[in-house]
């Protein structure tokens, strides 16, 4: 469904991404595990059009995204909950999840609401409240909700434990295998190596630019290498 | 001074401030989602008073025709400005953005000049807006009525723009946070050029209502308008738009009433404006209803 083929980015002249290569098949929640700066956030910003990569291909289904406007990205069914959540602060929280439907047609929307309001009923008590009084965990909850009121076929997940309480953390990771066992393939980008690879099919581990090792989430949680880098066992 | 006279002068002073409001929206519109200050905006009231004199002596439309027509054409020239002034600099330091903005309003300035000519041009003030009326003793001419009731009705269909429909969201998101607001799949680019044309119009409206007061165009008349709206926009709380409309309306009122009780102070109008903007940098800079400005990212 989504295919990164040698992708670099360059910041000015710091070589961020050398060669990203991955797959994420459809129904699939696939994982990019890795440090701080390694470069996961910059794949997804790639992904979503936010930096422009100096050589490579993102194909998602037919289409290369790699040249196309982030607006037209979202409209061909992706979902995004960027890192530190983005929520709008200045709107409510209905209106966040508007904005997330912007591109839906109108009589959907109801429906689509009360399914967001099922995965997360935080936000059907707070829908009124602006977006910026919310807890962390709870503006999380809106971030994931905001990215799939647009129905994506695809949802990009940016940290979305980072901050979080540990109850909040795996209740966020039980709502990602619940969207994903209602169809959307899911490419989740987390520190929390742990908490990713034991819902992660398949999973890539980044390190400085360059993906390092891959396998399914079972095989990583496995692997000696991940235990002692990103677990923190000796 | 009798109270009929400070009834009159007030009321004059809601009429030069709702002018003031309606110019204000667009410096605080555009300031709000491009955080640059629009120095062309004033001219824009200049554009639009031309505009609304060919419209009606050339193309002897009625007034109820061209007035409209005219909003509409000084919105779209808004979008042309930011199109062919602001939108190449997008990702440049917001110095050049204003840089950019100074040069649009010299450039409109001396195109007018060039084309049209410095001499002032008398404007076709259709009748009825130059009336007197008697209001309980007080002697009124109806464009003084008018122009804060159209403020208000202009005011309320903006904000139900901003506030309800989905545009209007998506202007209020863009104003925090552009990338994100390109992740829910909006056109930023349309946004502004919303917000453009919004703020625009209602600065043509001001124009006209300007021209109206003051019956004489030229390619100047917008300067010192602009830049009292613009202080308006930054004592309302720029970025704010009800902010606007006070600040236009505090200004105005400040004004006129200034002028009232002390009537050898009347040379200093203007100066009193601009005392205002630096007490309020000074002491105030978020205004009078402004959030703490944050940059953007």
């Amino acid at each position: 469904m989504l295919e990164v083929k040698d992708l670099h980015v360059y910041y000015g002249g710091i070589h961020a991404l050398k060669g990203i290569t991955l797959k994420v098949p459809q129904g699939r929640i696939v994982t990019l595990i890795g440090a701080n700066g390694a470069g996961k956030t910059t794949t997804l910003r790639a992904i979503s059009g936010l930096v422009r990569p100096k050589h490579g291909s993102i194909l998602f289904f037919d289409h290369e995204l790699t040249r196309m406007p982030t607006y037209k990205i979202i409209r061909l069914g992706i979902g995004v909950a960027p890192e530190g959540r983005r929520v709008f602060p200045n709107l409510t929280v209905l209106e966040n999840l508007e904005l997330g439907a912007y591109n839906r047609p109108p009589a959907e929307f109801r429906k689509d609401l009360e399914w967001i309001y099922s995965l997360f009923p935080r936000l059907r008590e707070r829908s009124k409240q602006m977006a910026g009084t919310l807890s962390g965990g709870e503006q999380q909850m809106l971030a994931l909700g905001r990215a799939l009121m647009s129905r994506p076929s695809l949802v990009l997940l940016d940290e979305p434990s980072l901050g979080l309480a540990p109850l909040v953390v795996e209740e966020v990771f039980q709502t990602i295998q619940s969207i994903n066992a209602q169809g959307a393939t899911i490419l989740l980008v987390e520190q929390n190596a742990m908490a990713a690879l034991h819902v992660a099919h398949y999973a890539y581990v980044l390190e400085t630019g360059r993906i390092t090792l891959e396998g399914t989430g079972k095989d990583l949680l496995a692997d000696e290498r991940v235990r002692k880098a990103y677990l923190g066992e000796d | 001074m009798t109270a009929t006279i400070l009834t009159q002068q007030f009321i004059n002073g809601i009429s030069l401030g709702s002018l003031y409001a309606l110019v204000a929206i667009g410096y605080t519109m555009v300031y709000g989602i491009l955080r640059l200050i629009n120095f062309a905006h004033g001219d824009l009231l200049m554009v639009a008073a031309y505009a609304a004199i060919y419209a009606v002596t050339l193309l002897s439309l009625p007034w109820q025709i061209s007035f409209p027509l005219v909003m509409i054409l000084t919105g779209l020239f808004g979008i042309l400005v930011d199109r062919v002034a602001y939108k190449p600099l997008r990702d440049a330091p917001r110095i050049s953005l204003l840089i950019s903005a100074i040069g649009v309003s010299f450039l409109l300035e001396n195109l007018a000049i060039v084309l049209i000519g410095g001499v002032p041009k008398g404007f076709p003030r259709p009748d009825i807006f130059a009336r007197v009326i008697d209001l309980w003793g007080l002697r009124i001419q109806v464009l003084t009525v008018y122009t804060p009731i159209l403020t208000l009705v202009l005011l309320m269909g903006l904000l139900y723009i901003v506030h309800r429909t989905k545009v209007g969201k998506a202007m209020r998101a863009a104003s925090k946070d552009f990338e994100t607001t390109r992740l829910m799949g909006i056109n930023l680019d349309r946004i502004i050029a919303v917000t453009f044309f919004l703020g625009s119009s209602l600065a043509a409206a001001g124009g006209i209502m300007w021209a109206m007061k003051y019956p004489q165009v030229n390619p100047f008349m917008g300067v010192i308008p602009g830049l009292k709206a613009f202080i308006a926009a930054v004592l309302g709380g720029i970025g704010n738009i009800v902010g606007a409309v006070v600040g236009g309306f505090v200004l105005g009122l400040g004004e006129i009433l200034i002028v009232a009780l002390f009537p050898q102070m009347a040379q200093y109008r203007d100066a009193f404006a601009f005392a205002v903007l630096i007490l309020v940098l000074l002491f105030r800079p978020t205004g009078i209803m402004g959030e703490p400005i944050t940059d953007k990212t």
